[in-house]
């Protein structure tokens, strides 16, 4: 007993800060998701010309909190012949995944989790794909025809989606040649280029690929509301069902920062390593005071005084985030003695601030796209991801790695490096449309006999 | 059945198969070898229930049939029994019902437009789809008070005297929605997606749509030129001049393509009869109690889904004897097997929404 205790006591002396950054993203989380879908829903409402949520707080912001109440208190219901155990497992499966996977990402060079794992990338993935099981078994449990169906199209679409993603990340990878997550950002820092400028069609075969194998619409088929009802989810209910929403949005940031880092220069601000471009550095500042005042504008509009207290506080706290902004680059200037002192809070905070900023955008797309395109069906689904992603994305390693060693025979760095990567992405976009073009050929889709206009005028 | 086939239950709650519908579906994998529509969940006895009412105590009830397109049942209705009361509404009557009539037309369209688009999955038009669709229910609450079941039209003509900025309103509403088209069809008509999902899904060709008594958007996409507007003009149609769209293949897209001409065309006959609306009676002169001659009469308008047609038969009484409704989703529906075989369970839904089906009136 005694000597479990010591073990545990050396545990934390040596692993005390993963274990509180861990827990707080366990903690913090399911509120990040609930804003998430808060603003989805603000965006969806700004592009269907509505309004969205706008009861429970000014313009509806306590909204996820009146929703994660409703899902606790909400009965929990068990299917009479589900397999109560899988039942029981498949949604913790689902989120355990989606939580265990954020422990690899790096947010700033000091924030992450499991630090410096050498296959960080590989890790990501690879655990973010252990999600599936939970969709899969929580299809097969509840023992429903629509749940299974949804089930299946999950799979499917997972396996195929996979393979596509990964032969994009791989073209990315080989600019760096390391799995690590902070070597990957670093050597975007150290080229002076993001990944997404020298590997374009990598960044849009794993953009495509991440939304499906997220389950977001267009290629949202395994939930497909109209079609399945909820596909996987049908039999779920309350904290059960919310727990596999929490997965899907754990997911979408997972793939977000994934691509971030990749692609995306990880927390770097665009053009990190141009002196004359550092005024960059007070966007994020006045981005956060314009938040802010904006808050303050909006106070009269409230109709209650309890609002109105609510949206000052709201103002005041994006103030304060532009002050913790500010400060590290404010201190260099009015004391350069304290510069060196300074500048791992520069990195850490303003790190932080441009790779949440890249993922939000990231997500951002996500939803525009949600909103703004209908579904793909099935076999279409199947199709693309098979016919066209997948040899696309195995063209495009091939023409990378081309690319890098011609690059390497001229001694190219940086953005030197676009004189080669640039005629790769061109021949990798021929090779698309000839793709598509073969595909068109070979349309399985029968021939559309026209119907007789005898009586057409 | 094999081991490998499925039987699947859609409906009749389910988000797609708009209100009752319950289809069952065989399936092979996802592939569809057969489907039975069950219906009658919300059946009233609507035909029972005339043959205790008077002429005009019935005319509500048509309303309740294909309750978004609430006034052409009830034209049709008002129009078979002056059929049989052998009297003609007045000049004005004829041209409002005929402009109310049309714009049902495009709000009945934009609903169909709405929730097809949303069970193949884009969510935006919907919305788009209700803000025009909002502006006409407004036009119908100012002149009758409803805005759904409007109960509109009385035997003989009209309750109300149209108000005073009918015209203006119409108008205006015209004006905006050209350019609120284009905006759906830049959603939708050229997306790749939205093509991938709806061509060559669910052909009907004429010979099987006239065999099965389609009517509507759904035959005319299948290349029959047939409106009753057109063929047997009613109301005030025969003043005006529009197009009737038909399509080629009979599949979805085509629907989709007729449907949106079919709103284009409605707009400007609307523009046309506001031009010009006859002064005089609004009401032709009929009794207070009606007491139709015995006889028999069938009368069918072009409701926005497709003939409805009323066979009312009189034994002089002020009650009808017997009133049997020919109602276009109903018969629509028919052709739904035929469509669906061999397809995916994806487009089920989309046929199911292509029919334009209102359970209402399925059922009756």
């Amino acid at each position: 007993m005694n000597a479990a205790f010591q073990a545990t006591l050396e545990f934390l002396k040596v692993y005390w800060a993963p274990l509180l950054c861990g827990v707080a993203v366990v903690a913090i989380l399911p509120l990040i998701v609930g804003y998430i879908v808060l603003v989805e829903r603000k965006i969806m409402a700004d592009m269907q010309a509505r309004l969205g949520p706008m009861r429970v707080g000014p313009h509806g912001l306590l909204q996820p909190i009146a929703d994660a109440v409703k899902l606790l208190i909400k009965e929990d219901i068990i299917p009479e012949n589900a397999d109560k155990l899988v039942f029981w497992l498949a949604p913790v499966l689902s989120v355990g995944a989606g939580l265990l996977s954020l422990a690899g990402l790096a947010i700033g060079p000091a924030f992450q989790i499991a630090q410096d794992i050498n296959i960080g990338i590989l890790f990501v993935v690879g655990i973010s794909a252990l999600g599936i099981f939970g969709i899969v078994l929580g299809g097969w449990a509840s023992n429903s025809h629509y749940s299974l169906m949804g089930a299946l199209r999950s799979s499917a679409q997972l396996v195929s989606y996979e393979t596509a993603a990964g032969m994009a990340l791989v073209s990315a990878l080989l600019f760096t040649g390391t799995l690590n997550i902070k070597s990957i950002v670093e050597a975007q820092s150290k080229e002076g280029i993001w990944f997404v400028l020298l590997a374009p069609v990598a960044f849009f075969t794993y953009l495509v690929a991440s939304i499906a194998e997220t389950n977001r619409a267009p290629f949202d088929l395994p939930e497909a509301e109209s079609e399945l009802v909820a596909g996987y989810m049908t039999e779920f209910s309350g904290f059960r069902w919310s727990l596999y929403f929490l997965a899907e949005y754990t997911n979408m940031i997972v793939v977000a920062s994934v691509a971030t880092t990749l692609f995306l220069g990880g927390w770097l601000r665009p053009f990190a390593g141009v002196p004359w471009l550092d005024f960059l550095d007070f966007i994020p500042v006045l981005l956060m005071m314009l938040v802010g005042v904006y808050c303050f504008v909006r106070v009269p509009k409230q109709p209650v005084t309890v609002q109105k207290i609510f949206m000052v506080l709201v103002g005041l706290l994006c103030l304060a985030v532009a002050m913790v902004l500010f400060a590290p680059i404010a201190i260099p200037i009015l004391k350069p003695s304290l510069t060196e002192a300074v500048k791992p809070f520069y990195a850490g905070i303003h790190g932080g601030f441009w790779f949440i900023f890249k993922v939000s955008l990231y997500i951002y797309f996500f939803m525009w796209l949600r909103f703004t395109i209908p579904r793909y069906r099935f076999d279409q689904l199947m199709r693309l991801g098979w016919h066209f992603l997948i040899p696309l994305s195995i063209i495009n390693v091939l023409l990378v790695g081309l690319a890098l060693i011609v690059g390497a025979y001229f001694h190219l760095h940086g953005w030197g490096l676009l004189l080669v990567t640039t005629p790769a992405a061109i021949l990798a976009l021929v090779a698309a449309f000839l793709i598509l073009a073969i595909e068109k050929q070979h349309d399985p889709r029968p021939e559309q006999t026209a119907a007789s206009d005898f009586y057409a005028g | 059945m094999g081991a490998d086939e499925l039987v699947i239950n859609m409906g009749p709650q389910h988000p797609s198969t708009h209100g009752v519908l319950r289809v069952k579906l065989k399936l092979d994998g996802e592939r569809v070898i057969g489907s039975e529509c069950i219906i009658g969940y919300l059946h009233r006895g609507v035909e029972k229930i005339a043959e205790n009412r008077t002429y005009q105590q019935f005319a509500p009830y048509v309303d309740r049939m294909d309750y978004v397109a609430a006034v052409s049942s009830g034209l049709g209705y008002c129009e078979a029994v002056e059929k049989l009361l052998v009297v003609e509404a007045p000049p004005r009557a004829r041209v409002i019902r005929t402009i109310l009539t049309e714009l049902q037309r495009i709000a009945s369209h934009l609903l169909w437009l709405g929730t097809h688009a949303l069970d193949i999955g884009a969510l935006t038009p919907l919305f788009y789809c209700f803000r025009e669709r909002e502006e006409i229910l407004k036009i119908f609450e100012k002149y009758c008070g409803a805005r759904l079941t409007t109960h509109a039209f009385r035997i003989g003509g009209l309750q109300y005297e149209a108000y005073d900025t009918l015209e203006k309103d119409v108008e205006r509403f015209c004006k905006d929605f050209e350019s609120r088209i284009v905006e759906y069809e830049t959603l939708l008509t050229q997306n790749r997606i939205w093509i991938g999902r709806t061509k060559g899904v669910g052909i009907l060709t004429a010979e099987d749509a006239i065999a099965f008594g389609v009517t509507g958007p759904v035959l005319r996409a299948s290349g029959v030129k047939w409106d009753i507007r057109k063929a047997a003009p009613y109301a005030a149609y025969d003043q005006y001049k529009f197009e009737i769209p038909v399509g080629t293949t009979g599949d979805t897209y085509d629907r989709y393509l007729v449907r949106m001409e079919e709103m284009r065309q409605s707009r400007l006959i609307c523009l046309q009869a506001i031009e010009n609306i006859p002064s005089g009676p609004m009401m032709a002169k009929v009794g207070k109690v009606l007491k139709p001659p015995p006889g028999e009469v069938y009368h069918a308008i072009e409701a926005p889904k497709g003939e409805i047609g009323y066979y009312i038969v009189s034994d002089g009484t002020v009650m009808p004897y017997r009133v049997h409704i020919r109602p276009p989703s109903f018969i629509n529906l028919q052709a739904f097997d035929r469509m669906v075989r061999g397809h995916l369970v994806a487009d089920v839904v989309a046929i199911i929404g292509t029919i334009d089906i209102v359970l209402g009136e399925v059922d009756r």
